[in-house]
């Protein structure tokens, strides 16, 4: 039987040490939705999400309350919309973004992603489509996510697409600017996305998916930084082994909501992402994970090799306790999420070139960073050209979420409260890329794509 | 099926009694208990059969809670399996 004091140990991490389950995020196909009729396209988006989705909320909350597990966020993914929605040869698809939204809205989740597109190889018509309607889509609706797919180490970098994303990403803080730019942190850009994540605002459901699935976000970095806290001074191998041993308790508490959720729903479960995502309250910080393994702050010297021990080792830890990890797995960095990170940025001791560097060991990428308004266009390109370099490079997820914080600069702070946080102003180089940007068309894939 | 209750608190008279009638009311079995008392603060782990208890289990939730806090502690039961899960392969 299990002991008083495993009882205890697993309630001091939901109490003191944020362990939850961050999502429960549910994959709906809107292939069979196809329709000429723009119209008539919403309208079965709208019935099918709503239907899949009818029990979501309900199903989170009992299970948070017969486990005890707090579960923070319900969430729905779709089938990327400039595919599903390339049927109805429309020019623009606001419409569809407010249909998802209200369907978000109508069952009760947060978000939904999948206001998607797969351009790493070129842009079909509806492509355009959707990459046309994303800033006016994200400004006027307050649920939905896109994403979009700029690289893949098997395909290389879409150049045109990076440059376009620039120019998106201003508009979109333009339009939004009343609201914090907050359209911007509803916007990321991949290279290598992955198919399952149920992480926002890069989740959608892959085309390769079945029509429903469960997929589930686990995290908890207040419960490795608190065994850390234990073995404090010990060496690699030690530190090593405590971050396995409890990535892999995490994991099981994901692993058991994940089979609970597919079986109260009969959907099938898809897969577990054990990332550790923080959240801007103390005790639930990634930074502070950082600071424990003996870094002053985020940014010092050594930043980059403690941020690879602590991706390297939830991941081993975590593939012991779940049949199907999947997602991006590993540690997650957003800066305006992280009171650590946070305040390292306020400091100087994190600039976004050492992030940049974080960001090719940890999981993601460029996450919630806010960079000053006035930053072109053509710059912005330049720093998501060199996150997909590095994805491609590396045959790993890399994501860029940058908000250029309009009408502020270095020292000022963007408030987005909640879950996303505060996010202040980083310097970016001033140093112009146009030139680079402008070339246009798409950068070969690397010699070690071919591996047939 | 075997839940785990924890009842978290500052001591007073009568908390395992009003717990215990609650529990023998409803027909759960407490197997095994373990409590203490640390600078005036009560702590107590169950572990009870749930299994002849006709009430589902989100009801037994709300009800535990709601006797805390009409005692002023904080009462929670949790279905066995998220410390198996973790502790247990």
């Amino acid at each position: 039987m299990i002991t008083f004091q495993e009882i205890s140990e697993t309630n001091k991490m939901f109490a003191e040490s944020h362990l939850d389950v961050r999502t429960i995020t549910l994959g709906v196909s809107l292939l069979d939705c196809a329709d000429e009729n723009i119209e008539r396209f919403n309208q079965k988006i709208y019935e099918k999400i709503t239907k899949s989705a009818e029990n979501l909320v309900k199903t989170g909350n009992e299970i948070a309350m017969q486990y005890g597990v707090p579960i923070v966020n319900k969430r729905i993914s779709v089938t990327p919309i400039a595919i599903a929605a390339a049927g109805c040869r429309a020019r623009r698809y606001l419409s569809v973004a407010k249909t998802l939204d209200r369907a978000a809205q109508a069952v009760g989740v947060n978000f939904i992603g999948g206001f998607s597109a797969l351009l790493q190889k070129g842009s079909t018509e509806s492509d355009k489509a959707l990459v046309r309607s994303i800033p006016e889509a994200l400004s006027n609706t307050e649920r939905v996510c896109s994403c979009l797919n700029l690289a893949s180490t098997r395909d290389g970098i879409n150049m045109n697409a990076v440059a376009k994303s620039g120019r998106i990403i201003k508009e979109m803080a333009e339009l939004s600017k009343d609201k914090g730019c907050i359209a911007c942190a509803k916007f990321v850009v991949f290279c290598n996305a992955v198919e399952d994540n149920p992480f926002m605002a890069g989740a959608f459901h892959g085309v390769t998916e079945r029509e429903n699935v469960i997929n589930v976000g686990v995290s908890g970095p207040g419960v490795v930084k608190r065994a850390l806290e234990e073995v404090r001074g010990a060496d690699f191998e030690t530190l090593c082994e405590t971050i396995k041993r409890t990535a892999f308790k995490i994991t099981r508490v994901g692993q058991l909501v994940a089979l609970e959720a597919s079986k109260r729903m009969g959907i099938p479960f898809g897969s577990l992402d054990l990332s550790l995502a923080p959240t801007p309250e103390m005790n639930d910080s990634v930074a502070e994970i950082l600071q424990e393994m003996g870094l002053e702050q985020p940014g010092a010297p050594g930043s980059t090799a403690a941020i690879a021990i602590l991706n390297d080792n939830v991941k081993k830890g975590g593939v012991m306790a779940s049949s199907y990890v999947g997602g991006l797995s590993g540690a997650f960095i957003p800066v305006s999420e992280d009171h650590g990170m946070i305040e390292a940025v306020k400091s100087g001791a994190l600039s976004l070139e050492k992030l940049e560097a974080m960001t090719c060991v940890c999981s993601v990428g460029i996450d919630m960073a806010a960079i000053p308004g006035d930053t072109s266009p053509e710059t912005i390109s330049g720093v998501i050209a060199d996150e997909m370099a590095i994805g491609m490079i590396n045959g790993k997820t890399t994501a860029v979420r940058i908000i250029p914080a309009i009408g502020k600069n270095v020292g000022d702070t963007l408030e987005f409260g909640g879950l996303l946080g505060s996010a202040p102003v980083m310097p970016v180089s001033g140093v112009s890329c146009a030139d680079f940007i402008k070339r246009g068309g798409r950068i070969p894939a690397p010699i070690h794509s071919f591996r047939n | 099926m075997k839940g785990v209750i924890t009842v978290l608190g500052k001591d007073q008279v009568g908390i395992i009694a009003s717990v215990c009638s609650y529990l023998s009311n409803e027909g759960i079995n407490i197997l095994d208990i373990s409590q203490s008392i640390v600078q005036g603060f009560f702590n107590m782990i169950m572990v009870v059969d749930v299994t002849n208890t006709g009430k589902p289990f989100e009801q037994m939730v709300n009800e535990l809670r709601e006797l805390g806090e009409t005692i002023g502690v904080q009462i929670k039961i949790q279905h066995e399996d998220i410390f198996n899960g973790m502790h247990r392969i």
